[in-house]
């Protein structure tokens, strides 16, 4: 019925409800579209960096652009890129899989969403405007500090509004999952992934806050004549790398926990066992999570912190495979005896296994302070990193949208194309990665712009950019199935994979209220548990009654728009104090918006219970 | 909480209140109290050796009565907070404790 009147409408409308919409499932998709995009964007940067990287001595693009296209690949993955797309699958699955109607601050959801998008827009604005940012992802001072375009200034400002902007995102998802689970949903029996975003927010709630105080002294260093980062004036470039890595370090795992989570989810789904060593899993997350922030360091080996600090961080470092071990095994042992269906988000997790392990055994090499002297600033590390990255993170994303595609769009992803994207990829992947340890090994250096024949770097750097296009292929292919999954497939069943999890209880996808009655859970694997004992649906845990909404916004929308103008009044007030009024006109947007948010009252509307009665025919 | 026995409950609840009340009021009077400590020692005399450790523990003192008091953390259904402040708090002391201990000496 609702997507008749969504029909319809027109394409006005249809905007203006994803604008001022406050409903996770919504916000889900915003998520997913930008991040999408903005994946897109960054792989498009990496083809043109890998074409410069084809052959010696080449002449693609020059080595000023070269040094932006690099500094906006590994931005533009892991901030926005990365990140949007896990809160995608996070808004999409985490109050559906505990049993709740909304996040805890809806509002706030979409404000996360506004921010986050408007700060990837001003950063992506700096190649319009004079320059991107060139500095490396990492924003090095005094490198950042110096570079004489306007560049690292949008990186600055981007990244200080999107990072807000998660921020929120991660609050919001800590108090959801605090407070908003089913009757029965103890701690111990939420589903795994779960369990990992509620440990990712708490990585997110204590490691943004680093990055924020280093983006304003860098802010201020570039744009006000402050000198944190001014040797000459008794400032310290390696206060930055501390900050940047406090926080990037911790990064590296909100990424990583989340797909973990997936992980688990799919193997028991698809091996129809419960999860192998549910509390060890548990335990591995959290303390993964802790040890997270004790080993920043291992990024700074050579800056000269002397061998105490080179050692203690090289041992808290090499820990961390300990838990990451256990959970190997652990889903290794889910899939053991179990009755497995290879479907594409299978083959994505089976997949990930030996690779993502490779990237964590070069991770312990990389971990010897020692060695890393030799691997430190070459194509090893970049081996290593994409091999953990991409291997654990897209290979779980890919595996996500696949499993959760019928939740969020109604429609099983085609199994045929999607197995047709997954080997161009896989293949493309350790074409490129592989062969790039041996590049470092040999004393390829990172980021550099240009390498010279006759080193024996030619074959490995040509395997490399050839594996990139069968990449590119097994994106290209995915997005093929997504627009044929629209057009061809039929619509799914609620419970489309025999899933054992609350979100599979509820249409695909669900009514905009999520649960008509709140679940009852009995267990880990709530509905797992009703099936074994012959129930079709979950018990409710209250009578049917009317439902409590909030009304849409569109105040999160003009508040971070707000912020995107006086982030460009920061930028050139620079050459010009004129420019201080952006500031102005963006603050006044923003705190206006924020007191009329403050003084006007939205209580919400209720849903009356006759209408959910005869809003489908089940009860 | 049943509905016949909601005289005698209003009861409890009222000094329940007033016990909570008064914690309110001492908590409020001891937080005066430190401030004022804390203020006379700058101005007085003292050792600046003996000073600033004492300082710095009415500070921390103060931190937890208003926590504990006037937050509510004393109060159910506060763990889940709790840990999120006591986790930070190790977090932080430990990047502290590294920084003083072995990184920058
Ligand atoms: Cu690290």
């Amino acid at each position: 019925m609702s997507t008749a009147v969504a029909q319809k409408k027109g394409f006005g409308a249809f905007m203006w409800d994803y604008l001022t919409t406050v409903d996770h499932k919504k916000i889900a998709h915003l998520y997913l579209v930008a991040g999408g995009l903005f994946f897109l964007l960054g792989g498009l940067e990496a083809m043109i960096i890998r074409i410069q990287l084809i052959k010696p001595d080449n002449e693609f693009i020059s080595a000023g652009l070269y040094n932006e296209m690099i500094t906006m690949h590994g931005t533009t993955m892991i901030f926005l890129a990365a990140m949007p797309l896990l809160f995608a699958l996070m808004n999409a699955v985490v109050p559906l899989q505990i049993g709740a109607r909304d996040v805890a601050f809806p509002f706030l959801n979409s404000l996360g969403f506004w921010l986050f998008f408007f700060g990837g827009l001003i950063l992506n604005f700096s190649w319009f405007m004079g320059g991107a940012p060139d500095a490396g992802w990492t924003a090095y001072a005094p490198l950042s500090t110096t570079s004489p375009t306007h560049g690292v200034d949008f990186y600055v400002m981007g990244l200080q509004i999107s990072g807000a902007g998660t921020l929120i995102g991660g609050i919001n998802f800590l108090v959801t999952i605090v407070n908003m689970r089913a009757p029965g949903m103890s701690y111990m029996r939420m589903p795994l992934f779960t369990w990992t975003v509620f440990v990712t927010s708490t990585l997110i709630l204590f490691a943004f806050p680093a990055l924020t105080v280093g983006l304003f002294l860098m802010m201020f260093d570039r744009m006000f004549g402050s000198v944190f980062f001014d040797v000459a004036s008794g400032g310290n470039v390696i206060i930055w790398e501390h900050l940047f890595w406090i926080f990037g370090h911790p990064e590296v795992y909100i990424l990583i926990l989340p797909v973990f989570g997936v992980f688990s989810e799919v193997f028991s789904t698809f091996s129809k066992k419960r999860l192998f060593g549910y509390s060890a899993m548990v335990f591995a997350t959290v303390l993964i999570g802790f040890l997270g922030f004790m080993v920043w360091a291992h990024h700074m080996f050579t800056t000269g912190m002397g061998p105490v600090a080179n050692s203690i961080f090289a041992v808290t470092t090499m820990a961390i495979a300990v838990p990451t071990g256990i959970k190997i095994f652990n889903w290794l042992f889910t899939m053991w005896g179990g009755t497995i269906r290879m479907t594409t988000a299978m083959l994505w997790s089976v997949a990930f296994i030996p690779t993502f392990t490779i990237g964590g055994m070069t991770g312990v090499m990389l971990a010897a302070a020692a060695a890393d002297y030799q691997y430190h600033d070459t194509y090893f590390v970049v081996a290593h990193f994409h091999y953990v990255i991409v291997g654990g993170v897209v290979f779980g994303i890919f595996a996500a949208l696949h499993y959760w595609w019928p939740k969020m769009f109604g429609k099983v992803l085609n199994e045929k194309l999607g197995k047709w994207a997954f080997w161009p990829f896989f293949i493309g992947f350790h074409l490129t990665f592989f062969i790039q340890h041996f590049l470092g090994l040999m004393g390829m250096p990172r980021r550099y712009w240009k390498f010279l024949d006759g080193q024996g770097l030619d074959t490995g750097n040509l395997i490399s950019t050839i594996g990139a296009f069968f990449m590119a292929l097994g994106v290209i292919i995915f997005l093929w199935n997504v627009i044929y999954t629209a057009m061809k497939e039929p619509k799914a069943s609620a419970d489309p994979f025999d899933g054992r999890t609350l979100e599979w209880s509820i249409p695909s996808p669900p009514p905009f209220y999520n649960f008509k009655q709140t679940p009852l859970v009995r267990g880990l694997d709530a509905l797992w548990i009703e099936k074994s004992e012959g129930k079709k649906a979950m018990t409710p845990a209250e009578p049917l009654g009317d439902i409590h909404m909030p009304y849409g916004s569109i105040i999160p929308f003009v508040m971070s728009f707000g912020l995107f103008i006086a982030g460009f009044g920061f930028i050139y007030q620079v050459d010009n104090p004129v420019w201080l009024s952006l500031v102005f006109i963006g603050m006044g947007i923003t705190l206006g918006s924020m007191f009329v948010r403050s003084v006007k009252d939205d209580l919400g509307y209720h849903i009356h219970k006759e209408d959910l009665e005869k809003g489908d025919g089940q009860v | 909480m049943a509905k016949d026995t909601n005289s005698t409950h209003n009861e409890f609840e009222k000094a329940e209140h007033k016990q909570e009340m008064q914690h309110q009021v001492i908590s409020f009077v001891m937080m005066i109290i430190f401030t004022i400590a804390a203020f006379a020692l700058v101005v007085s005399d003292v050792s600046k050796y003996f000073t600033i450790p004492i300082i710095l523990l009415l500070a921390v003192v103060q931190v937890v009565f208003q926590l504990y008091y006037f937050m509510h953390m004393k109060n159910k259904d506060h763990e889940m907070p709790a840990l999120m402040i006591y986790g930070g708090i190790a977090v932080a002391f430990m990047t502290i404790l590294t920084f003083t201990t072995i990184i920058w000496w």
